[in-house]
């Protein structure tokens, strides 16, 4: 069988059954709440007050095999509920999910034996010993044959470079060390579908970028399908052509990154450097910032060449840049723009 | 059944590694599992002696017996994974087992039976420190010796059933402490370990027999110090092999109403 190599089975089954497929998704979570004091305490032992938290409201969406898409939103999204429901750790209050045409919430064998989650605030590493047992006893829990549990322990140990960690005991590695076997231990029984739930969180930027980069290396070795939350612009940007950009529960947009960038930005920046920050600039457009005769604007789209040729026109530039506004930036446009 | 196997040894090996990561706490954890059957020993010797020789049948020396072997069986059969499972809802660890492909309670099994391989041997020491003390009358006889096998084994999987489906608590309250308040008394007054059965009023006897701990420790200890004779061997096993099969049924719907509530409620 093919499961360990090269993997056929997930290229070109264009019109095939997508390998995620969510209609119509809601999660509502019911929660008892009570003022805080003594007196709300005994009066909550009569009559509880319930309230309900639509945490998925409706969401729809399809992910082909092989596909790697990056999903956003701020803390409290949705998100993490998504990817629970997903992966079958929670019922759906509504809607359909199938995963590799399963029914996630049902946890039948078969299906979790091809997909994995991947928590950057949880771990599954057994504290006191070292990494190496745990991938052990995961290799019996998922009755990994021996022969391909060699050959990806070997690959996942090269990718991450974690040979030297994997005789210490867990508790004695740093958060980033830790990520890295968190990640080794969820991927070697070679998941077909990989739900990554902010994997680089808290970590430094170089650990990101390596993971960064050895997630899009599995992609492409092992057409794994990836649905990845992050906190972090640059591991979407890295990572994700397709984003889905979830508030409140809903999904606010579906598609390309650049896309997404066209649609919510209404401005570009322009960096012209001048001999000295003398010249007023704010004639051309919103001044953002002025230091050391860099000169910062910001101007509508639309005026953008207009702008940029009247400056050179009219003032003795030495550089001019224009840019597109941080991803960061379009974010937060996104977020206040479905929020209103 | 092979893969099976494969797990509990491999969860064997990293339960071993584990505890002997903690060799510290280890041997404060069983100095408590040999001063409680003590405490018991020397109180109903005591009341034994000053009754003037017996009391429900059992001598000075024979309760020394009783509580020596309780001390070991009671040590094969506990658990803790009541205790676990409070932990596990709590810092919801368990959303990565609910993600094998595997029931948890193999895991659990595998590692409680690692944690024993560790410490038997230290009981059996203490035992026999106490055997020089405490002067135990043991009448063995080949039959109670045979059979006392099989009982510790059923005892074994019947409480590890009945106090998995008491952990299942866990999932439906965060209150668990009282709930497993009341299931420590239960084990303690219906095993057994408070007082041998006989001791007990009649009632309470009756209650012992329905009630599945008397079944889980004081029946092997019955067994083995011939206390237990002819066809009550039998109906004891019988009544065993009952509750396993109650508890195997218990701990599978539990078990799945559990679950559709924990992945309804949050995960």
């Amino acid at each position: 069988m093919g499961r360990f190599h090269e993997d056929s089975r997930y290229t070109g089954n264009v019109g095939a059954e997508p390998v995620i497929r969510v209609r119509d998704l809601k999660k509502t979570y019911v929660t008892s709440e009570r003022e805080p004091g003594l007196r709300a305490a005994l009066a909550s032992l009569v009559r509880r007050r319930k309230s309900y938290v639509q945490a998925v409201d409706g969401i729809s969406f399809d992910l082909e095999a092989g596909e790697m898409v990056g999903f956003l939103g701020p803390n409290g999204a949705g998100k993490t509920t998504t990817l629970k429901m997903l992966s079958g750790l929670l019922h759906p209050t509504s809607g359909e999910i199938a995963v590799l045409s399963f029914v996630p919430a049902r946890r039948e064998r078969a299906f979790l034996r091809q997909i994995t989650l991947v928590m950057g605030q949880r771990n599954q590493l057994v504290w006191d010993i070292p990494a190496a047992d745990t991938f052990e006893l995961n290799r019996a829990i998922y009755r990994i044959p021996a022969a391909d549990y060699r050959r990806t322990l070997d690959e996942l140990v090269a990718l991450l470079e974690i040979g030297p960690l994997l005789g210490k005991p867990v508790r004695n590695l740093s958060l980033g060390e830790r990520m890295k076997c968190e990640i080794a231990a969820s991927l070697l029984h070679r998941p077909t579908v990989v739900f990554l739930d902010e994997p680089t969180i808290g970590l430094d930027v170089t650990m990101q970028r390596r993971i960064r980069a050895f997630i899009a290396e599995y992609n492409r070795r092992h057409g794994a399908t990836v649905l990845l939350t992050s906190h972090y612009m640059a591991d979407v940007e890295a990572l994700a052509k397709r984003v889905l950009v979830i508030h409140h529960g809903r999904l606010l947009f579906d598609g390309e990154l650049a896309a997404l960038v066209e649609r919510f930005t209404a401005h570009k920046t322009i960096a012209v450097r001048l001999r000295d920050c003398a010249a007023d600039l704010g004639a051309y457009g919103e001044v953002v910032s002025c230091e050391d005769g860099l000169t910062t604007l910001r101007v509508p789209k639309a005026e953008t060449a207009r702008v940029t040729s009247r400056i050179l026109a009219d003032l003795p530039v030495i550089d001019l840049t224009v840019e597109d506004p941080p991803i960061e930036d379009v974010i937060e446009q996104v977020f206040t723009r479905g929020a209103a | 059944m092979r893969g099976l196997g494969d797990l509990y040894l491999q969860q064997l090996k990293t339960g071993l590694a584990t505890m002997l990561q903690y060799r510290g706490s280890l041997v404060i954890w069983l100095i408590g599992n040999v001063l409680e059957p003590l405490i018991y020993l020397v109180v109903w010797s005591t009341v034994s002696r000053s009754t003037g020789g017996t009391v429900g049948g059992y001598g000075a020396r024979d309760f020394a017996a009783y509580y020596i072997v309780l001390m070991l069986v009671n040590q094969v059969t506990f658990s803790w994974v009541m205790y676990e499972f409070d932990y596990r809802i709590r810092e919801g660890t368990f959303s990565a087992d609910l993600l094998h492909p595997l029931h948890p309670i193999h895991a659990d099994i595998a590692e409680n039976l690692s944690s024993k391989a560790v410490s038997l041997p230290f009981m059996i020491a203490a035992a026999a420190g106490l055997s020089v003390v405490f002067h135990p009358v043991f009448r063995l006889s080949p039959l109670a010796a045979a059979a006392f096998v099989p009982a510790l084994v059923l005892a074994f999987l019947v409480r590890f059933l009945v106090d998995w489906t008491v952990a299942l608590a866990a999932f439906w309250t965060t209150r668990v402490s009282a709930i497993n308040q009341i299931h420590y008394m239960a084990v303690l007054f219906f095993s057994g370990q408070i007082a041998p059965l006989a001791v007990l009023p009649r009632p309470l006897q009756v209650a012992a027999n329905i009630l599945p701990f008397r079944w889980t420790v004081g029946f092997p200890v019955e067994l083995l110090l011939g206390r237990v004779t002819g066809p009550r061997i039998l109906a004891g096993f019988a009544v065993q092999g009952a509750w396993l099969l109650a508890g195997a049924l218990l701990v599978r719907y539990v078990w799945r109403a559990s679950v559709k509530r924990y992945s309804a409620v949050g995960a």
